[in-house]
């Protein structure tokens, strides 16, 4: 099936070829880190976390939202979903593809990743993780590609599948568990210390995941002859809906807590990301952004008018989108640094390379992503005829 | 020719299950005798400083400026190779001094008297009885040893900064750059770290197993006490019986071995 991808138009070839040049260009820059050391990143002694770790946080949730076309089609029988469950597990892989990718440029030491293996410590929560991930990814490899196969053949898939994409479902629930525990286990971090994170992990990547299948289905539909469907689009902007009300629920839980206990550890990481603290405030704006574009994205989602209109469920998408990933993927890592536990206020920001190694990455993300979405919709087409 | 190549399967399936069996097997060997033979020799100085559990008690009474602190903070750092780094983010250090407000952050009060207010603490790895950072390591390159002391294995360490996340005392630091230009005056008794990987005190576990105190112990004119915290004769628990001393965070649950006589 791999050979669908070694043919399209020149509107696809422009595409992977704009994909490589920024793969490229992270790539040199990931050659600096290598030779120099993460000293070329903004990361410090106290913020010793940044961009790379909130980029593989955020991912870890996209990757986990496959289950929210999974689950319908194959537990409740909801066939319309059967059109883009492709769509989704592909998602999944190219998000893990990132997610992996982003852990191993953060590592100061990348030759000795065996290590992880050579020496398995099972008190490790990265430990876990990192089995959750691998075994996540090939599940969705294998699920992905001999379903798709299956239908293009017109053939019902194996039967040994079935117990895989049923173990799929909670294992998608259990990576971004895992990933939550990374962070609200450790002692000293009254940011993370709560055991509502990975609830709010699990909401947030339910709506950003699902948001974003919804543009992409969207754009298949515009650039191949391979429709997803409106009542499919219209069901995933349902589960967005209630994914982003329970996550600013949460998210409210969580201020309650903090802001009436009034626990200094607990607050100033709240403090210092949504008023600023002892004079620094460089993320105040992004998290009020933030939260602004999440209550606009419950305006349009949760009222059935706005929500069937396709083009403000795009803005609504968007909203989501962007609203999740400057939580997650700017806030809740350096969030959790600042104050340190000794309370200094070190702030951190990415350095120019740092994102750069980070678009690459997210470049090679949108290259699986492409590839994969081509053959899919290339079987569709052939499937339905249209080709 | 066919019985052959059978026969020759079968012994390299056989081979190769036995390869993969002799790890398991050696450690049901183990308590063989001819095991402890093939065993490298780890023979214990003759001076070696032994405890159940060490402890370090900082009388900080006896200090009253930053100068009477440096010495302490000097003699760790040239021993021990670290690097002198310019650049704020990228420092590193095993021993240093806080504010009252920072070292004990929980405590802190605006009606603290003058002495402690301005007072400078030492602050350094607490060598906790129950250390997040070993918890955390997903390679086991930092672990604690029998005796209570918390060390890295800085040629295992990946850097993944977990035991920096993990660490509420912030007594960790990282390698954001090679290390190696950067110190002053290289002492060839002990190892220089690479860049990418996390450090900390050591408690002077090399100090130790020839004999000798902590060099901040040593430099201190009696201000810094180690010990057995094990053993109720020891000079540290007579310091704790006759003292009021607080530790750092001890809400956590950390159960830190350095303990402060304010």
């Amino acid at each position: 099936m791999l050979e669908k991808a070694l043919t399209g138009s020149k509107k696809y070839y422009g595409l992977i070829t704009v994909l490589l040049a920024v793969i490229g260009v992270g790539f040199v820059c990931y050659l600096k880190q290598f030779t120099f050391g993460l000293g070329i990143t903004g990361m410090s002694r106290d913020v010793s976390w940044g961009f790379y770790i909130a980029q593989f946080t955020f991912l870890v949730g996209v990757a986990a939202s496959a289950v929210m076309v999974v689950l319908p089609y194959y537990l409740h029988n909801y066939k319309a979903f059967g059109r883009v469950t492709i769509l989704g597990e592909f998602l999944a892989v190219a998000s893990v593809t990132m997610c992996i990718l982003f852990i191993f440029v953060d590592l100061g030491q990348p030759i000795r990743v065996v290590n992880v293996l050579l020496y398995p410590t099972p008190n490790s929560v990265l430990f876990w993780d990192m089995i959750v991930l691998n075994v996540y990814l090939l599940l969705n490899i294998v699920i992905g590609w001999k379903v798709l196969e299956a239908e293009r053949n017109n053939v019902a898939p194996a039967g040994w599948l079935k117990p895989l994409i049923y173990i799929s479902i909670p294992w998608a629930v259990s990576i971004h568990t895992v990933t939550a525990y990374l962070y609200c286990g450790l002692p000293g971090r009254g940011f993370w210390l709560t055991a509502i994170l990975a609830p709010r992990f699990l909401s947030s990547a339910f709506c950003s995941g699902p948001a974003l299948l919804i543009l992409l289905c969207l754009i298949v539909r515009k650039f191949t002859k391979f429709d997803p469907g409106r009542e499919q689009i219209q069901s995933l902007s349902k589960i967005v809906a209630y994914a982003i009300c329970i996550n600013v629920f949460f998210f409210l839980c969580e201020v309650f807590v903090i802001f009436y206990s009034r626990i200094p550890e607990h607050m100033d990481h709240f403090k210092y990301l949504f008023s600023g603290l002892n004079g620094h405030g460089v993320l105040v704006p992004w998290m009020w952004a933030s939260l602004i574009l999440m209550v606009i994205a419950i305006i349009l989602l949760v009222n059935p008018l706005t929500r069937r209109n396709e083009g403000v469920l795009i803005v609504a998408c968007i909203c989501v989108f962007v609203g999740t990933w400057i939580d997650k993927g700017l806030g809740m890592i350096s969030g959790g640094f600042v104050p340190s536990p000794l309370h200094h206020v070190t702030e951190y920001v990415p350095t120019v390379p740092e994102v750069l190694i980070a678009v690459g990455i997210w470049a090679i993300g949108f290259f699986v992503l492409t590839v994969l979405y081509k053959i899919a919709a290339k079987i569709k087409e052939e499937v339905a005829g249209i080709s | 020719m066919e019985s052959s190549r059978r026969s020759f399967l079968k012994i390299a399936g056989i081979s190769a299950l036995g390869l993969g069996a002799k790890p398991v097997l050696d450690v049901f060997a183990s308590t063989e005798e001819h095991t402890e033979a093939l065993k490298p020799e780890t023979r214990k100085g003759e001076d070696v400083l032994k405890a159940k559990r060490w402890a370090l008690v900082i009388d900080t009474r006896k200090f009253e400026s930053e100068e009477d602190l440096k010495p302490m903070i000097e003699a760790c750092h040239k021993i021990h190779n670290v690097p002198k780094l310019e650049n704020k983010r990228h420092e590193i250090k095993w021993i240093w001094t806080e504010e009252f407000k920072h070292t004990f952050p929980t405590q802190e009060h605006e009606f603290l008297d003058d002495r402690v207010k301005h007072l400078l603490f030492l602050t350094l790895c607490n060598h906790c009885e129950k250390p997040a950072c070993v918890r955390v390591c997903p390679t086991k390159a930092t672990f604690k040893r029998e005796d209570g002391i918390v060390l890295m294995d800085f040629h295992r360490c990946i850097g993944c900064r977990f035991c920096m996340a993990a660490c509420p005392y912030g007594s960790r630091s990282f390698n954001f750059r090679d290390p190696r230009p950067f110190i002053e005056e290289r002492n060839p008794k002990f190892p220089t770290r690479m860049k990418g990987v996390v450090e900390k005190c050591n408690f002077c576990v090399e100090r130790l197993a020839v004999g000798e105190l902590p060099a901040c112990v040593e430099a201190s004119n009696g201000a810094l006490t180690c010990g057995d915290l094990d053993d109720p004769k020891s000079e540290v628990r007579e310091l704790l019986r006759s003292n009021f001393t607080i530790r750092r965070k001890p809400a956590l649950g950390t159960g830190p071995s350095v303990f402060y006589i304010v």
